[in-house]
């Protein structure tokens, strides 16, 4: 009983944010941005707009920075300088709040982290200065590509639980790049170690520079780099990623608040309804099948890179 | 079995850097909430007024900062008495919890005499001091 209203319940929420995203009127609102509509008007949208948002990000396994700012950007009244600023705020929130719980059931793990971060958080400033010296449409062209390769890239990876790694690289000894967790399933205690450290710190530099120049988060890169690259277990990778988010969104999202891409109005009801859904997307997740609505995200996802990609082309 | 729970437990540092998260965070998450219902409701006077922002959200940053003539780098400070600035505590909050989280680490890997994090540590705490300190701009 319970589960089905949580399903119908997911359903109505999944239903709201679709008619939120395709309603012509809202379009053509966020289009010709309104002066018409009351100041408060824009706030209660996004608050609600973001609740859901949390709410499908959750059930769909990806951060809410990657939902928010292809969303956001593109059906919303909002130029893309004060979008990317919240989404990076709305994505160091989302890693703050679930970082404590991560660290101390040791599922992210700071010898881990702090390496990868290093780079990541350098880069993403560079990507920061990058996004906002860039011409607007440039940018909104390389985001739409961006989304697009991350939805097939959802649709496509798949991730291992428990990689083999046979011999850990002399990087990752040198840092101690190692740990044991208790699978809580089974209570195996599980030895973990990386390999291929050098590459995998290389790429986070790319993923430092995406993550800063368009504030998507990188959730969506840190795990697969992680797990199928590097060969950390991928309860490891996806909580290391999550706590990693905490780290290079920081640096990344200072550059914006300096640069003035930050408007309270639309920040905190952004992130404030993020974190509610995604609280709300916690407990739904124990009784529904999310696979379906990852599917649907995939979907919404190629839609939103596709509408950017047109947008800097000038034709969307 | 304690031997068990040693090895799975998390070491004490990033059981330290996790309770300052926790704490830090939410904290800023209220204060942030508290200071939003000061500044719609009107309690305290904004230095854009309401009814302006929607006409500069839609135009890029350099058109913000110009026409309602909105302080680079740390200059909202002396506006923190006006109600929209005011939010800006929460958010420096949560942007800068990670910088003292990481201050709080240095100490532990000085004691463990681990020379490559104590590196990292201090090479991140020196970048992400940077980001904050609003010395990089950026031209338009």
């Amino acid at each position: 009983m319970r589960s089905r209203w949580l399903s119908s319940g997911v359903s109505t929420v999944m239903f709201i944010g679709l008619w939120l995203l395709a309603h012509p009127a809202m379009a053509a609102e966020a289009a010709a941005p309104g002066l018409s509509k009351p100041w408060w008007f824009w706030p209660v949208v996004l608050f609600l707009f973001c609740l859901v948002l949390g709410v499908l990000a959750v059930l769909a396994g990806v951060g809410g920075g990657v939902l928010y700012v292809p969303l956001v950007s593109g059906f919303f009244p909002f130029h893309l300088d004060f979008v990317r600023g919240t989404g990076l705020l709305v994505a160091l929130a989302g890693a703050l709040a679930a970082g404590p719980g991560l660290l101390k059931r040791n599922l992210a793990s700071l010898r881990l982290a702090l390496p990868v971060a290093l780079i990541a958080s350098t880069c993403a400033i560079i990507g920061a200065f990058m996004g906002l010296a860039l011409p607007r449409n440039i940018v909104q062209i390389a985001l739409g590509g961006t989304i697009i390769l991350i939805a097939i890239l959802l649709a496509t990876s798949k991730n291992v639980e428990r990689p083999e790694v046979k011999k850990p690289d002399s990087v990752g000894q040198a840092l101690k790049i190692m740990g044991v967790y208790r699978e809580e399933s089974t209570g195996e205690e599980v030895d973990w170690r990386v390999h291929r450290t050098p590459l995998g710190l290389f790429l986070f530099i790319i993923i430092g520079i995406m993550a800063g120049m368009f504030g998507l988060g990188a959730g969506w890169a840190n795990v697969p780099v992680l797990n199928l690259l590097m060969g950390a277990p991928l309860k490891i990778a996806v909580g290391t990623s999550k706590f990693l988010l905490s780290i290079t969104d920081t640096s990344a999202a200072w550059v914006y608040l300096n640069q003035g891409c930050v408007i309270p109005l639309m920040a905190v009801p952004s992130i404030v309804g993020l974190m509610l859904g995604s609280f709300i997307g916690v407990r739904i997740l124990a009784v529904v099948k999310p696979k379906a609505i990852r599917y649907i995200v995939i979907l919404v996802l190629l839609f939103a890179g596709g509408k950017a990609l047109l947008k800097g082309l000038g034709i969307g | 079995m304690r031997e068990t729970r040693s090895k799975t437990a998390a070491s004490p540092e990033q059981i330290r850097y996790a309770n300052l998260l926790f704490y830090g965070c939410w904290g800023a998450i209220f204060f942030l909430f508290a200071t939003y219902f000061l500044y719609v409701f009107g309690i305290l006077a904004p230095h854009v007024p309401l009814e302006e922002i929607s006409a500069y959200w839609s135009q890029g940053v350099h058109h913000y900062l110009e026409e309602a003539k909105i302080p680079l780098g740390w200059g909202w400070v002396v506006l923190l008495g006006k109600g929209d600035f005011l939010n800006f505590v929460g958010i420096v909050i949560l942007a800068g919890l990670t910088i003292v989280a990481y201050l709080t680490l240095l100490p532990a890997y000085i004691r463990q005499k681990d020379l490559p994090f104590v590196i990292i540590v201090t090479l991140e705490i020196l970048i992400l001091s940077l980001a904050a300190s609003g010395i990089l701009v950026v031209g338009h």
